[in-house]
């Protein structure tokens, strides 16, 4: 097959656009991904605020929380409901998923644009609607939905048993719509990703995020359909009256569990996924080290999206399933353990021998490493069919999923974020105020999560409004360590102040950068900071891999993809 | 390329490329036939399972009328058919025969929606609603999706052979065609599933 060659001038001359056609109704996959990426980011602070709303009435139960008032028992299921749904779809996905993939994407490998911008454009519409809905759900007679975000019936099906007849069904279209946002979205990475790359840019020289938010896009892909087709019968429960989920005129609540975890598991690869994409690309820049075993890690992320498809029933050891089918799960959980204890692995040997420099975006970096870990290691105990009927539903679980969610989801997003600023904005953040955040993060993180395993090994019930019901559970120990993570949390959040502000001022006022201030070798780099409409001056050709960092009889220590090879850069 | 109206219909580079030697719009969808597969899979399958637990379900099956299903499986069959001369039309560049063609697999659907219409009003008005049995709720359920399909292939292909007849995007034929088929496989499976298995 004959390659095109690369055109010149791309980039299409600036033309006086409105400010709604140029930030609002743009098909450009840079506007369209910083979109997703703000939105998300917005929810972040609402999911967040939630977290601080329910964690005070635990440490404070029946007291005022300020700038909220007093917490209810109906209030705080639908708070943790909606905080769970809104940390997951509404941040985890668009920032992680939708927002660096629309906006590394084509840079990465490339070219000007998706295949299909208007598509792309399209997605973020019906996003953007599903986000409206979630918000208004939450303000309805009746308030938000709270039967979790795991949303199991007969509680869910029915406004009969869940007192929220306008939240439950918006909550489910919200995330129905969602789901179809992501659909579209995903498919058009992937044809993207299969048609649209930059001459000499094959398959093993894609940067390994792009390969990552192309798996998880068909993980994605191939897990959620049993849960459309879950959400409309339980739509249909709701609103219609149908008893798809109903046991006692036939149907079967167990359905929808298996529907929504067939979906559900392969849902937290999908997000881990483009995270240590993030982690891989940050790593070699500032180790300034080849990676190391890049098709080792390729290979590990596609053993990890299929293993995925077989151990969603780990989620319900205790929910009446066969015994031996039981066992069955817990092997395919602990083999999924085995691909990415060994992506890690790749990780930490990419940085042996490294000249690593502790940039901020490395300390996230890192810092996903090792938090991540311990979410992975907590996890094998839950996988364990035995070990999981004591600790299923206790805070336990809250922790684990929490010590990798964060890391994805928090810490991921932070590495990229410090990563890709100067190509989003052309200028650079601030170092210290980068790293006060990091700190101030990082630390309360592990004090809010630390007390919440102790407290799930001593019994500690997920999902309870207030354990003063419960007197051997709100023992003055159990209790100190509850105000323990809440004052953390408080902590934490105040600490997001110092990203906002380091964030939002640098946008204007930090040191302009040229196009690769770290010294990269990816495509990205190519093109100015921040990239024109149309991305690259002249269209790039690709000559190598993406990880070609301190090769020996070379001057430079990095050695970009669109370089060819018979040329020697000027020294930076 | 100076005013903004240009910059908008600007058609990206990026849409052009074919790196795998696929069309990008018809790798795009195989794509959304996968999604679409996924779907239906978990319906149908979640229908199996439970039909092979609950055994009254049998009796509840054998109130749908397995003469309609069988005529329509033949429309959808026969209007699928004209789909693929279409396409062959599409490919000798010949616009308005392709369109004639795809007026005919058109006809085919809306049959289909007529006699798909006519079998349910007479179950509703017999007693066989949507609420009697889960097994309804499915047949329901399933049929209404597929039926759904059925819409929304009839009114792209169309807008595609209005092209057509003027001989604008004439690759867009195969691509509805492909949609199309799918849409017909689904039928494949649902109808011994609900029509046959008794
Ligand atoms: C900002 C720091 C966070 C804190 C302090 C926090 C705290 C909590 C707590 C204490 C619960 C359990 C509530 C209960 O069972 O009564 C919970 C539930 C949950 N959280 Fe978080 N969380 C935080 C961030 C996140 C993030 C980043 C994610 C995911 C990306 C996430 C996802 C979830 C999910 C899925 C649930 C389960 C909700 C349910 O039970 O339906 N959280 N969170």
């Amino acid at each position: 097959m004959s390659m095109p060659a690369p055109a010149h001038g791309a980039a299409v001359a600036h033309a006086p656009e409105s400010f709604w056609s140029r930030y609002v109704f743009s098909t450009d996959h840079k506007v369209i991904g910083l979109q997703y990426m703000f939105t998300g980011m917005a929810m972040a602070l609402i999911g967040g605020f939630m977290a601080y709303v329910f964690r005070m009435q635990l440490a404070f139960p029946g007291q005022s929380v300020p700038l909220y008032g007093l917490v209810t028992a109906r209030e705080y299921n639908a708070l943790i409901t909606n905080h769970g749904s809104i940390m997951i779809f509404w941040v985890s996905m668009p920032v992680l998923i939708a927002g660096l993939g629309n906006f590394l994407i084509p840079l990465m490998i490339g070219c000007d644009d998706m295949v299909f911008p208007r598509l792309n454009r399209l997605s973020y519409q019906i996003f953007f609607v599903s986000v409206v809905i979630i918000l208004i759900s939450l303000v309805v007679p009746g308030g938000g939905f709270g039967g979790a975000w795991t949303a199991y019936p007969p509680l869910s099906a029915s406004a009969h048993y869940n007192h929220t007849p306008w939240g439950a069904p918006l909550w489910l279209l919200a995330v129905a719509l969602e789901f179809v946002a992501f659909l579209l979205g995903g498919i058009n990475f992937t044809v993207t990703v299969m048609n649209a790359r930059a001459p000499g840019m094959t398959a093993m020289r894609i940067p390994i995020v792009v390969w990552m938010i192309v798996i998880a896009s068909l993980v994605f892909m191939g897990s959620v359909g049993p849960l459309i087709a879950g959400a409309v019968m339980l739509f249909l429960d709701q609103t219609v009256g149908t008893q798809f989920f109903d046991p006692k005129a036939g149907g079967d609540p167990l359905l929808w569990q298996h529907l929504f975890w067939f979906f559900g598991h392969p849902e937290v690869y999908v997000v881990l996924l483009p995270a240590t994409g993030v982690v891989a690309e940050v790593l070699t820049v500032f180790a300034r080290k080849k990676l190391f075993a890049y098709k080792t890690i390729l290979g590990t992320a596609i053993a990890t999206g299929i293993i995925s498809f077989f151990v969603w029933a780990h989620h319900q050891f205790v929910a009446g399933i066969d015994p031996r089918m039981a066992h069955l799960f817990t092997i395919t959980t602990l083999l999924i353990s085995i691909p990415v204890a060994e992506m890690l692995f790749a990780f930490i040997a990419t940085l042996y021998g490294g000249s690593i420099e502790f940039a901020t975006p490395m300390l996230w970096a890192l810092a996903f490493i090792a938090e991540f870990l311990i979410g992975g290691v907590t996890g094998i105990f839950l996988g364990a069919n035995a070990t999981d009927i004591y600790l299923h539903d206790t805070y336990f679980v809250v922790a684990h999923f929490h010590y990798t969610f964060f890391p994805i989801a928090i810490i991921g997003t932070f590495a990229a974020i410090t990563y890709w600023f100067p190509k989003m904005f052309g200028r650079r953040m601030s170092e210290t105020l980068g790293k006060i955040h990091f700190w101030g993060t990082v630390i309360p993180f592990n004090l809010i999560f630390i007390p919440l395993f102790l407290t799930g090994v001593a019994g500690q019930h997920r999902r309870i409004y207030s354990y003063e019901n419960f007197p051997q559970l709100s023992t003055p120990w159990l209790n100190h360590l509850a105000v323990i993570a809440t004052v953390a949390l408080i902590v934490m959040l105040a600490f997001q102040v110092v990203f906002l502000v380091n964030f939002f001022w640098s946008m204007r006022h930090g040191e302009e950068v040229g196009a690769n201030p770290w010294n990269a070798n990816t495509l990205e780099w190519a093109a100015p900071s921040p990239p024109p409409h149309g991305n690259f001056v002249t269209m790039p050709a690709v000559y190598r891999g993406p990880y070609e960092y301190g090769v020996p009889d070379r001057d430079l220590d990095y050695w970009p993809q669109h370089v060819p090879n018979q040329e020697e850069l000027p020294r930076a | 390329m100076s005013h903004a109206a240009d910059v908008r219909a600007h058609v990206p580079i990026a849409t052009g490329r074919s790196a795998t030697g696929i069309p990008t719009a018809r790798l795009a969808v195989w794509w959304v036939l996968a999604s679409e597969i996924v779907i239906f899979g978990g319906l149908i399958g979640s229908y199996v399972m439970l039909r092979l637990h609950h055994p009254h379900w049998a009796e509840e099956a054998s109130h749908t009328n397995t003469v309609a299903g069988a005529f329509n499986t033949f429309v959808l069959l026969t209007s699928s058919l004209a789909a693929v001369l279409a396409h062959q039309a599409a490919e000798a560049r010949n616009g308005p025969r392709a369109a004639r063609f795809l007026g005919l697999t058109i006809l085919g659907g809306l049959v289909f929606l007529m006699v798909k219409s006519f079998e349910w009003s007479n179950e509703i008005a017999h007693g066989f609603t949507i609420f009697r049995d889960v097994f309804w709720s499915y047949y329901y359920v399933t049929c209404g999706l597929h039926g759904l399909h059925v819409i929304v292939g009839m009114v792209i292909m169309g807008i595609v052979a209005a092209d057509a007849r003027r001989g604008r995007n004439l690759h867009r034929v195969e691509l509805i065609g492909i949609y199309w088929h799918f849409v017909d496989a689904v039928w494949i499976f649902l109808f011994p599933l609900f029509y046959i298995a008794k």
